[in-house]
This record gives structure tokens, sequence and C-alpha cells, in this order.
């Protein structure tokens, strides 16, 4: 996976609160065996009207909000179902980065290894973004590096990131390449420990 | 220090820590289904690299797998999914219980029956409802592809440690009140995100007076408190339950084992980072009227209607979600017609909830303008609830009655509400188009579910006088 690297994009916002990962990618398309070629399908049921066109009501539709890369959105985002496909869904969409005020546990976790950049921040600092997105100033810039987001010069929010993610994401490095020098150390374990005992099936 | 249960199992499965980084947590289970898991096997082939502990894996297919002549797969797509399941598990030594097997059902479902759900243990699957299997006093919890894979490769996850929540259910529950409405109720109270970054231990009398299956019912939903687990620390329910179950230790081994068991529980001094109290005496039977978990009310409520200490936002969510669901502020729910009716899912599919709502049913119709189906969580209770004559009774007041699987909790098979259409369902999520675009979700308990079947609109199941689960022992499979 490429490493993060300083970006400016676009912002788009979505203006909901809990919104689940059964609204971020319905179950219908689940059933394929790829990792690849979720976009899409994100949003579906929102983003289509049933005869297959597009919603022009849905807010990424609109075209201030084409080629957007960062999702500004609501708090408790990515809750329900643990499908990894909605990050996958997301990222084949484009989207680098998503801020909000909280997320659900397994989306946070998925995102992050699929090396989308999941901001917190509070929802006043947001909801001023979204002020300005609204406005026009659609264009901001992720720093990784600097923990800020920024329009132009300007720093409009610093936000705070697990240091052990940002080395990950910052690198793209393979999580299971890292788990793997520490072979020696599961083995011991297994050794030690009753519950690593077969199953007995 | 005085330390929780979650303490304890979590230092116990701690391979490794390093100052300011996640720990490395051991996996004692790793419970797979055709879904979440065919991209993980990919990037291990990817990669060459090998599943370290096949023998503590254990793969079913559920969540796609048609519920009505369930060998006649239509779907190519699903289909391949199915296959590439059985691909996967042989050629990586995986125990699986397929299509074909007596012990095959709902991941959530065989884990415990199976004897496979022990406390203590670390427990994962690539599904949010993995919390089920915290009424164990195991710590299990959902996981996303990326980890399924992490897991396989290395049988461990890096974790950061999660705060803790305990939610203390005290006083005597009402006829007709479930651990579904308990759930139900909390979930209303504090909201969708109550527990995030949270996992939570459930106790008190009432959790302790509830059978294993009620347990799990009650632990299945901490996820949609936003909650990574939930768990009730094991007790002499807990090892009955589990006695002379086929994967379960046994003889010695279980007496042994048991021993330790019970030293698994929270000190009685240790400290929580948040703690919520609950009176079960003052829950009613609920029903969720919104596109949320926590859009929930007593049967004799009604929904809620636009007040002046809304915010805008609030204003708008109650808007949008009144507008999915066809309902009207202040509106009773009783006046509420439903169109089907699904008993089934990982929340309510156990032979318990399976007598509970036959007990409604017995000698009724189903309302005329009504589809209702009972779907069992596995093949064992769907036998067992023949041999009890459970089917009939559904059967005879017009229920279709099922094979095992997920079913209509999220419509990934031939199972789906159709669209603008109506159902009072014993799942876990009422999301919109969760069981079928536009369809309209409402979460009950198998009891009012029953009685909505009967009476072709929401209605309050204590009128029928057969809705108690007191005193009512889970069933042996």
């Amino acid at each position: 996976m490429p490493g993060f690297k300083t970006f400016t994009g676009t912002a788009a916002v979505l203006d909901r609160d809990n919104v689940d990962t059964d609204q971020i990618i319905p179950k219908q398309f689940l059933k394929r065996v790829e990792r690849n070629g979720f976009g899409k399908y994100l949003f579906f049921d929102w983003r289509f009207n049933r005869d297959g066109s597009l919603n022009p009501e849905f807010e990424l539709n609109r075209p201030e909000a084409a080629g957007a890369e960062i999702l500004l959105a609501g708090d408790n985002f990515g809750c329900g179902s643990s499908r990894e496909h909605a990050p996958w869904a997301l990222k084949d969409y484009g989207f680098k980065v998503i801020v909000a005020p909280e997320y659900a546990d397994i989306f946070y976790n998925n995102s992050l290894k699929n090396g989308i950049l999941v901001i917190k921040l509070p929802a006043e600092t947001i909801n001023s973004m979204k002020d300005r997105v609204a406005a026009g100033d659609q264009k901001l810039t992720v720093s990784l590096d600097r923990q800020e987001i920024l329009s132009g010069e300007e720093v409009l929010a610093s936000f705070p990131f697990d240091p052990y993610w940002k080395e990950m994401i910052q690198n793209g490095w393979d999580e299971i390449s890292i788990t793997l020098k520490y072979e020696d150390a599961i083995s011991r374990y297994e050794e030690q420990q009753q519950s690593a005992k077969q199953l007995q099936l | 220090m005085a330390k929780t249960i979650i303490d304890k199992v979590w230092e116990k499965h701690t391979v490794m820590q390093e100052d300011n980084k996640p720990g490395l947590l051991y996996i004692d289970l790793h419970l797979l289904h055709e879904v979440t898991s065919p991209q993980a096997f990919a990037g291990l082939r990817e990669k060459n690299r090998p599943v370290r502990r096949p023998d503590l894996c254990f793969a079913t297919m559920d969540h796609n797998i048609p519920t009505k002549n369930r060998f006649v797969i239509d779907d190519s797509i699903a289909l391949k999914q199915i296959q590439t399941l059985e691909q996967n598990c042989k050629e990586y030594g995986i125990h699986l219980e397929g299509l074909e097997s007596e012990h095959q059902g709902i991941v959530h479902v065989i884990g415990p029956e199976l004897g496979l759900t022990l406390p203590g243990k670390t427990i994962v699957c690539g599904d949010s409802h993995t919390s089920t299997h915290g009424a164990f006093g195991a710590l299990a919890f959902g996981i996303g592809t990326s980890e399924v894979e992490h897991v396989l490769a290395t049988q461990t996850l890096w974790q950061q440690k999660p705060k803790q929540l305990k939610v203390n259910i005290e006083g005597k529950r009402g006829f007709g009140v479930t651990a579904k409405d308990i759930i139900l109720a909390l979930i209303a109270q504090y909201g969708t995100n109550a527990g995030a970054g949270h996992v939570i231990e459930f106790t008190g009398e009432t959790v302790r007076s509830f059978t294993m299956e009620e347990r799990m019912t009650l632990c299945n939903m901490s996820i949609e408190a936003g909650a990574k687990a939930g768990l009730v620390a094991p007790d002499e329910t807990t090892f009955e339950y589990i006695k002379g179950r086929k994967y379960a230790p046994q003889g010695e081994q279980f007496e042994e084992k048991m021993k330790e068991w019970s030293a698994l529980c929270s000190d009685a001094d240790a400290k929580y980072d948040k703690v919520i109290e609950i009176n079960a005496a003052e829950v009613e039977p609920m029903v969720t009227w919104g596109t949320n978990p926590s859009m929930g009310v007593g049967i004799s409520g009604n929904v809620p209607s636009y007040t002046n200490e809304q915010t805008q936002q609030e204003k708008e969510a109650l808007q949008k979600a009144l507008q999915y669901m066809g309902l009207n502020p202040g509106q009773s729910l009783t006046e509420v017609p439903v169109q089907h009716v699904f008993i089934g899912s990982c929340t309510n599919s156990r032979i318990s909830d399976l007598r509970a709502a036959a007990k409604v049913v017995k000698g009724k119709k189903v309302h005329g303008a009504v589809q209702a189906i009972v779907v069992p969580g596995s093949q064992q209770v769907k036998v067992k609830a023949e041999q009890e004559g459970l089917h009939l009774v559904f059967q005879e007041a017009g229920f279709d009655w099922r094979d095992s699987g997920c079913s209509m909790c999220l419509g990934m098979n031939p199972d789906i509400v159709p669209e603008g259409e109506r159902c009072a369902s014993t799942s876990n999520r009422n999301f919109e188009g969760r069981q079928g675009k536009g369809a309209r979700t409402h979460l009950v308990s198998p009891e009012m579910a029953a009685a909505a079947a009967i009476e072709g609109k929401f209605t309050d199941v204590r009128k029928f006088q057969s809705g108690s689960r007191d005193g009512e022992q889970y069933a042996r499979i």
C-alpha cells in the first residue's frame, strides 16, 4: 500500500449522524469475493434512483462534490455491520480522508487498515469547515506529518492521531509483516498457555 | 490492584505490550463465514502465507444461504462465495460445518451450541455480532476482513485496551418483558454510541437471573450500543449450559476448567470508566419506530413529536426517519399495521425464543394481511423445535417454517421485505434498507413479533397472557 502524502483536495459534506455501513454499502454487493471495484456501489440506495439514474438531491451527487477526496461526516460514522466493504467502497470511490466527531470502532479500525485517514475533531470544528465548504471554499489540504487540516496557509484544525497508526499509514506498511517479526513471542505464548491448545474438533 | 473480568481476560491473552503501542492479543477461537473471509484468504495466497492455527478456526455458512430449498442457490455470485469458503477451508485445513451439516447454523448460535464458546476465551469473527459470545464471560468482538487475514496469519491482533462500562441491571422485570426489551430500552435511553470505545460488563441480579440464551440476546446487541463487546461473568447457569456440549471439555477436564472459570469475575472494588444503572422493573415490551436501534419506545408509548428542546439537526434526523418509516409524529404504535413478521437472527432464534413465540401463537391464526416466517438459528434448533412440535404450532397458524440462516435480518439471501412494506422483526438492526431497499423494519422480541403476526399490527403481548418466560429453562440440544 502506498504511504499517505500531504495533498490538497476537494471536500464534500455528508451532514447526517449515525451513518451505518448498510448505507455506505448495501448488502447485495457483499457477495463478491474481490477487494476492489466497490466504489460504484458506494451509498447505493442514496445515490441512485430506482431506475438507476443519479439522485440529484444526494449530497455527493451535487456538482460541487465531484471528485471529492475528503469527506466531512457526522457523528458515529460507520456504525453497525463490520463489513470492510464500507472502507473499500469509500477508498475506491476516491476518499482518502474522513473527518467526523466519532466513528464506530470496527469501521475506524477497518479504515486505518486500508490507509484511509480517519480524523476525529469536535463537531463545532467540523461545522465551521462545513460552512466554508458550503460557501464555496472547498479545497482543503491535509497533512498527516503536521497533523493539520489547512485552507491555503491557514490552519483550520490540528488533529490528534495515534502514533502507531501514524507511522503505519505514512509508510503504507503491511501490518502482518510486522507481526510476523514477533513469531517467536507468539510461539512462546502458545507453549505457556492452555488456552492456545488445540480445539480438538 | 482490583481488576475487572475484562482486565483479567485481557492480561491473560497479552502476548506482548510495549509502551505507547497497542498490545498484541492472542486469539483463542476464530469463527469464519462466507461473506467476510474470501478476501482474507486471497490476501494470504497473494503473499504465500500459511494459516498459523487452522485448529483454532471454525467455519460455517450462514449469511447468504437460502432458507427454502437450501441446496438450490440461484444467485451465481452467492454460490461462488459459498464455494470459495468450501475451497478455502479444504485448502487450509479448517473445520467447516457446511450446508449439508446437521450442525450448520448462524455462527453466533452454533458456537455456544457446540461448546466452542467458553468462559475466558478471546473470540473473534468477521461479524459485528460476535459480541454474542460474551454471554459466557468470553471477550468476543467483531473484526473486519483485514483483521481476519491478520488472525489467520498470526493468531493475534494488535489492540488498544478499550475502556470499560458497567451496565448494572437490577429489579424484577414485568410480565412479557424479555432480554431483548431490556437491551432495546438501554439503547433507546443512552443512544447508539453509549458504549463507543468501551467493552460492557453486564452485572446485577436481573442478569444473574437470565438464562444463557437471554444473556446471549443481551450481549448480542452490545454492538448496537456502540460497544466493542459485551460480557457477563460466568456462573452456575453458564457451567450448566456448557456441560456435555460436543466440543466442551468433558469429565475431569470439565471439573478442572470449572474451577478456573469460577475465578473469572470482577473484583468487588474494581473500577470502571463509566457505570449505567438500569431498573428492569421500569421496562415494558419495546418497539423501534425509526431507522436506528435507539429510536425505540415502550409499546404503550407513541412515536416522538417535534419539541422545542430538539436541535435543528435532531429535528431533521427525526423527520428523515419518520419519512422513511412512513409514520407520523405522536402516532400510537398500536395503530401501525405490519405486512411481514420475521422470527429469527443471531439475536432471537434460539429454542427458548421459538418456544416463547409459539406460546403466543398456539391455537391462533396469522392475520390475513401478514406474511410470517420462522427461521431457526441452527439446524439443531430446528430439530429440537420439531421434536417439541413447535413447527406444527407455527405452520397451523400460517407461519412459514424454514431452514437456518441469517435470512431476513439482512436480506442477503432471497428473504427480503419489499419496498414500503413493514416488518416486525426479532433481528437487531432497523437501518434503512437493511431488510430490502425501502423496507421498514421494527425491532421487537419474539413474543411481540408473534403477537403482531396474529393481530396484523403492533400490539401489547401482555394482553395474550402467555408472554412470560419466568422459570423457563434453556434447552439442552
